[in-house]
């Protein structure tokens, strides 16, 4: 659960990367040269399917644990809990869950599309691309995808506020100063990635 | 001060039970919540009626005996301390009060607010002990030098009482930090060493056995534990754990 986190905590930083191109031009020349590269090389293509694996385990993995969890409490309390805890440790289950459907719809508006679909060609001076970009913008013209998208990361944020240092701790790693250093950069990166993915659709849909 | 009681009642363990309100009037604010059980069940008694059962033993915090989920929270609403020793003042006139068993799979309730925790006392029978005899014979256990940071850690963790709140506060019933704290004190001292690789496996399995969720590090444990035991002990048995399992196990003869 631990590692397959970390792991996908790696791979949104890559690929906040990438989606970060699309606003640095109008012509799209960056996000499509950087998305053609993603969609050619032949190491990207490979290591693809570990990036699934690392999926399918996470998410295999949150829903055997959720399970035995309400197993193992049959009878609820009539006074709900109110023990100081990490807060978002709560909803972890809720927050994933959401992610979850807005990855399957990710794949299926996205993903798929790119990989298989037919997508405009465009050239510029670098070569001729697939128009990936052109996808991204007409998909983030439509006010109610930029909803659920914004909606769908801010509980990604959530999920990272509490996944990034909870992590270390299953791994076993609790110490008197390394700790509150976890803490505060899984803060930052969850602040900062959150606001990085959220900045795209919202500079597209009002200034593009 | 006058309260409304909501307590859970159940006549036995294969009865089905339900809450019933009572009303305790004049209870003093210096009185113990547990003397303020007793005053209800006096009355009770005196009604003809069936006293309400819960678990209670030394009233002063060490046996680990009480428990009650209090308002939503395990030991009731002061932090560091158990059920006996808090004290009405902690409560406001006219309030009502919910009072409910500890709820998870392995804490089956026997009656009304007494659950039968035997689960715990097979977690320890399956490895939370060193398997020479001790007293007697061997030689003093104080004669051993110990750091003093190592020593004051295991006597952190070997101040847990296994009264079960650490179960009673996750949301996943998960017994991490009764196993952690007992998994700490012979992880940490040199007597315990020995055996740490097995005792943290068998401990782990028959925790999952038994039933028992699993942590998801939501530190509510460390938030209502009456002896305050760190989760930075969860971290040291998972570290003894990954270790064990990466390591050659001890010969059986």
């Amino acid at each position: 659960m631990s590692l397959a986190g970390l792991f996908l905590i790696t791979f949104l930083v890559v690929h906040l990367t990438i989606n970060i191109l699309i606003l640095f031009d109008d012509t799209r020349e960056l996000f499509n040269q950087a998305a053609h590269f993603m969609l050619t090389n032949p190491l990207i293509q490979t290591f693809q399917w570990v990036l699934f694996a690392g999926f399918i385990i996470h998410i295999i993995l949150g829903f055997v644990l959720q399970i035995q969890n309400w197993i193992a409490r049959p009878m609820r309390y009539e006074r709900k809990g109110f023990s100081e805890t990490s807060y978002f440790s709560k909803f972890m289950i809720h927050t994933g869950v959401i992610v979850l459907i807005f990855l399957g719809l990710h794949f299926a508006n996205f993903f798929f599309k790119v990989k298989f679909g037919p997508i405009e060609m465009i050239a510029y001076e670098s070569g001729v691309y697939k128009d990936v970009g052109a996808l991204v913008v007409a998909l983030f013209k439509d006010i109610w995808y930029v909803i659920f998208y914004i909606i769908s990361l801010l509980l990604l944020g959530f999920h990272l506020q509490h996944g990034f240092q909870s992590a270390f701790q299953s791994l076993g790693l609790n110490h008197k100063t390394y700790t509150p250093a976890i803490k505060l950069i899984g803060n930052i990166y969850s602040v900062l990635v959150t606001a990085g993915y959220l900045a795209i659709p919202i500079v597209i849909y009002f200034f593009k | 001060m006058d309260l409304t009681l909501r307590i859970w009642r159940q006549a036995s363990a294969e009865s089905k039970g339900q809450f019933v309100d009572y009303q305790v009037q004049n209870i003093s604010a210096d009185a113990s919540f547990l003397e303020m059980l007793d005053i209800l069940n006096e009355s009770l008694v005196m009604k003809g009626e069936e006293p309400v059962a819960f678990d209670h033993d030394c009233r002063e915090g060490i046996c680990g005996a009480c428990s009650l989920y209090i308002n939503g929270r395990p030991h009731g609403p002061d932090r560091g301390i158990t059920t006996c020793q808090m004290h009405m003042r902690n409560f406001k006139d006219g309030e009502t009060i919910v009072i409910e068993p500890w709820r998870a799979k392995p804490f089956p309730v026997i009656k009304d607010l007494m659950v039968d925790r035997t689960a715990f006392d097979e977690i320890i029978q399956a490895g939370g002990f060193i398997t020479v005899r001790t007293g007697g014979t061997l030689p003093d256990a104080n004669a051993l030098p110990i750091p003093r940071a190592a020593a004051e850690d295991a006597m952190d963790a070997a101040s847990c009482i296994g009264c079960g709140a650490c179960v009673a506060a996750c949301k996943n019933a998960s017994a991490m930090l009764f196993v952690a704290a007992k998994v700490s004190q012979f992880a940490l001292l040199p007597q315990g060493r020995p055996e740490a690789r097995e005792r943290v496996q068998n401990m782990v399995a028959k925790m999952d056995e038994l039933g028992f969720g699993n942590c998801t590090n939501t530190y509510a444990c460390e938030a209502e534990c009456p002896k305050e035991i760190s989760v930075s002990h969860i971290a040291r048995m998972n570290r003894e754990f990954f270790g064990a399992k990466l390591s050659a196990p001890l010969k059986k003869e």
